[in-house]
């Protein structure tokens, strides 16, 4: 006698609970605050705010507690929040050379006005574990300098003015917007570069690896990186003018590329374009050599076939929640099809062995 | 659950979704593209029939949900008590009551009626995809009515194999015009996506909407002299006998025995109700699980 196997409730239930169990780990160590995930997860809630598409340390801090860390549960924790929210209009464009920067580097010029400021960074540490922050975290203080920021013009601006960079038309007045409009190729810069800023850290990491590497090589110098805080303002009809609604922390980063010119358009430099929310450095130096990479078309370039020129190819894959779901969803029940399967191959395999028997009889 | 809207998606979105509807209800077959949302279940498990549900949802409706058949499985169970919980709409497992069921990868057994709404979740809604892997071509192609790929596929299939090598997901042509991705439920199921119910496919990941209208024409594909077989385990259902249904292949014990029984939980359980014993089955108590 057989009885069918039933209790999907309660397992869910059990999961759920144990899951609650887990995520709060042992009860004699401190619980975890959301607070202090955002203030020293500091990347993490970062990373969540630039791929969730929702600039808010708080949830995003929130989301990582929820998800035990795992940064892409969080981002889609954070996406479906944010889905529920109404769009109740566009801001202005950001001003990024009014950025109070904390970082500003340039690769390509050794001085420019408003200096470098190497900033937060990682960049010279000696990779060695600090074994004193296992037992302590003191710090001691960093130094700071009294005198009042200086302006810092982004430094394409001094090749712009050589007429040295391929001059960038004005867009649309309103972008695209990838999260109310079904993505529909071919995908014009402003659409890509929403895609690539909300795009998977690692996807994007990797296809700009793979254009330094030679699919598609397009050399690119980091004309500049800057990190600091910008000014979000909205236009409002019923005033005439716009007011501050509120800051953002913001990294941008502008490449420069050699180009020997086309039957199009003559031998110049050309940019490529990385803007993500928080201090996600990485993330944005990637952004711009991919963006550079995809617009192999406007600039008539040939296209060598190489996976991040393919616009369909990057667009389609670089999203990590519509990724994650997907390649997760195997895991779910699959009796019905895979039925099918069993009985065709079985049919197939009567078909061909029985041949094989009439063969060797005759 | 006062926060959220009812069906969980805001009017507007609502609203979009039901214009792609009535789009593919007037073009059969047709992959209407549309602003999918994110939802709080991941892509790949039901996002876009969850969204089809959720347009199409009156509080007066009732809801059922199915996976592989089976109204216990655990995403099937999710998805229920999503609407439960969002919609507060009356659920249950019974087919011939539902007005709206919601399904992955089966076709109830029981026929439907003009006064049902079956919503199909759909994981890559291009029949075409795996001959093509990109969108700008495949639009194209349906565009064209361009499907001579398609039938060299099948084609193929027989000079190799003596037979088309497609299970599930088989490939169908709806009124002699789109050929259309059925979603993967078994090919045993493909006569009955003509029906009387409105058939409804969502494919929120990949941004698609497709529709079959009540009585639509829907002819698998095949040839003259390989015309499509629809199939089935050759076994009658050990629980309740049932010869005419599609049927579950399950291990029973460390030797690899194999038992065989109805996928639709629904249609079994009520053979049971109505007396019927299959070979390994126990006369039908209440709750008997």
């Amino acid at each position: 006698m057989y009885v069918a196997v039933k209790g999907g409730e309660k397992a869910i239930d059990a999961a759920h609970a144990w899951l609650a169990e887990e995520r709060r780990g042992p009860e004699d160590v401190a619980e975890l605050s959301v607070d202090q995930i955002k203030g020293q997860l500091k990347l993490a809630v970062n990373r969540v705010m630039a791929e969730g598409s929702l600039y808010d340390p708080d949830l995003a801090a929130l989301a990582i507690k929820q998800a035990r860390g795992d940064l892409i549960e969080a981002i889609f924790l954070i996406r479906a929040y944010r889905t529920t929210l109404p769009r109740f209009g566009g801001s202005e464009p950001v001003d990024t050379e009014a950025m109070a920067c904390d970082r500003r580097v340039s690769a390509t010029f050794k001085d420019a006005p408003g200096g470098q400021v190497l900033g937060p960074t990682f960049d010279y540490t000696h990779r060695l574990l600090d074994f004193k922050l296992a037992a302590d975290g003191e710090v001691p203080s960093a130094p700071e300098r009294a005198e009042a920021p200086e302006t810092k013009p982004h430094i394409m601006s001094f090749l712009d003015r050589e007429d040295l960079i391929q001059p960038e038309p004005e867009g649309a007045e309103t972008p695209p917007d990838l999260t109310r409009e079904p993505l529909e190729l071919p995908a014009a810069r402003p659409l890509r570069l929403q895609s690539l800023t909300r795009g998977d850290e690692g996807f994007i990491l990797g296809m700009a690896y793979s254009t330094q590497r030679g699919y598609a090589r397009n050399h690119a110098f980091v004309a500049e990186l800057r990190i600091g805080a910008c000014a979000v303002e909205m236009g409002i009809p019923e005033l005439g003018f716009a007011i501050e609604l509120g800051e953002v922390e913001l990294t941008e980063c502008e490449t420069v590329n050699q180009f020997q010119g086309s039957k199009t358009e003559p031998p110049q430099f050309t940019r490529g374009y990385g803007l993500v929310f928080g201090m996600c450095e990485r993330k944005a130096i990637s952004m711009a050599l991919v963006d550079r990479a995809l617009r192999w078309k406007e600039l008539g370039e040939d296209n060598v076939g190489a996976p991040a020129q393919d616009e369909e190819f990057v667009l389609y894959h670089a999203d990590n929640i519509q990724a994650t779901g997907f390649l997760e969803h195997i895991k779910l029940p699959h009796y019905v099809d895979f039925q099918s399967e069993l009985e065709l191959i079985r049919k197939l395999r009567r078909e061909a062995m029985g041949q094989v028997r009439q063969e060797a009889a005759e | 659950m006062t926060d959220y809207n009812f069906a969980y998606l805001d009017e507007q979105t609502k609203r979009m979704i039901r214009r792609a509807i009535l789009k593919g209800l007037a073009i059969p077959g047709y992959q209407v593209p549309f602003a999918s949302r994110e939802m709080p279940m991941p892509y790949g498990w039901g996002t876009g029939g969850v969204q089809v549900s959720a347009a199409v949802m009156t509080a007066s409706d009732v809801f059922k949900v199915i996976d592989q058949g089976a109204d216990d499985t655990t995403n099937a169970v999710s998805i229920r008590r999503f609407f439960e919980r969002t919609a507060g709409v009356e659920t249950t497992e019974a087919t011939s009551d539902a007005t709206v069921i919601q399904t992955r990868h089966r076709i109830p057994e029981e026929p439907l009626t003009d006064d049902q709404i079956l919503v199909y979740q759909v994981p890559i809604p291009e029949p075409l995809r795996f001959l093509e892997p990109s969108e700008v071509e495949t639009r194209k192609m349906h565009a064209l009515e361009e499907y001579g790929l398609m039938h060299v596929k099948l084609y193929e299939d027989i000079s190799a194999h003596g037979a088309i090598a497609t299970a599930y997901a088989y490939p169908v042509e709806v009124e002699g015009r789109y050929v259309m991705d059925p979603s993967p439920i078994p090919k045993f199921d493909n006569p009955k996506l003509s029906m009387a119910a409105i058939q409804l496919f969502g494919a929120g990941r990949e941004q698609r909407i497709y529709a079959l209208p009540p009585y639509t024409r829907v002819v698998s594909l095949g040839f003259d002299d390989y015309p499509f077989e629809a199939s089935k385990a050759e076994h009658a259902c050990a629980l309740c006998g049932a010869t005419d249904s599609y049927l579950d292949e399950l291990i029973v014990d460390d030797a690899g025995t194999r038992m065989f029984m109805c996928s639709d939980t629904d249609y079994c359980q009520s053979r049971r109700a109505a007396g019927h014993v299959g070979a390994q089955g126990t006369p039908f108590k209440e709750d008997a699980a």
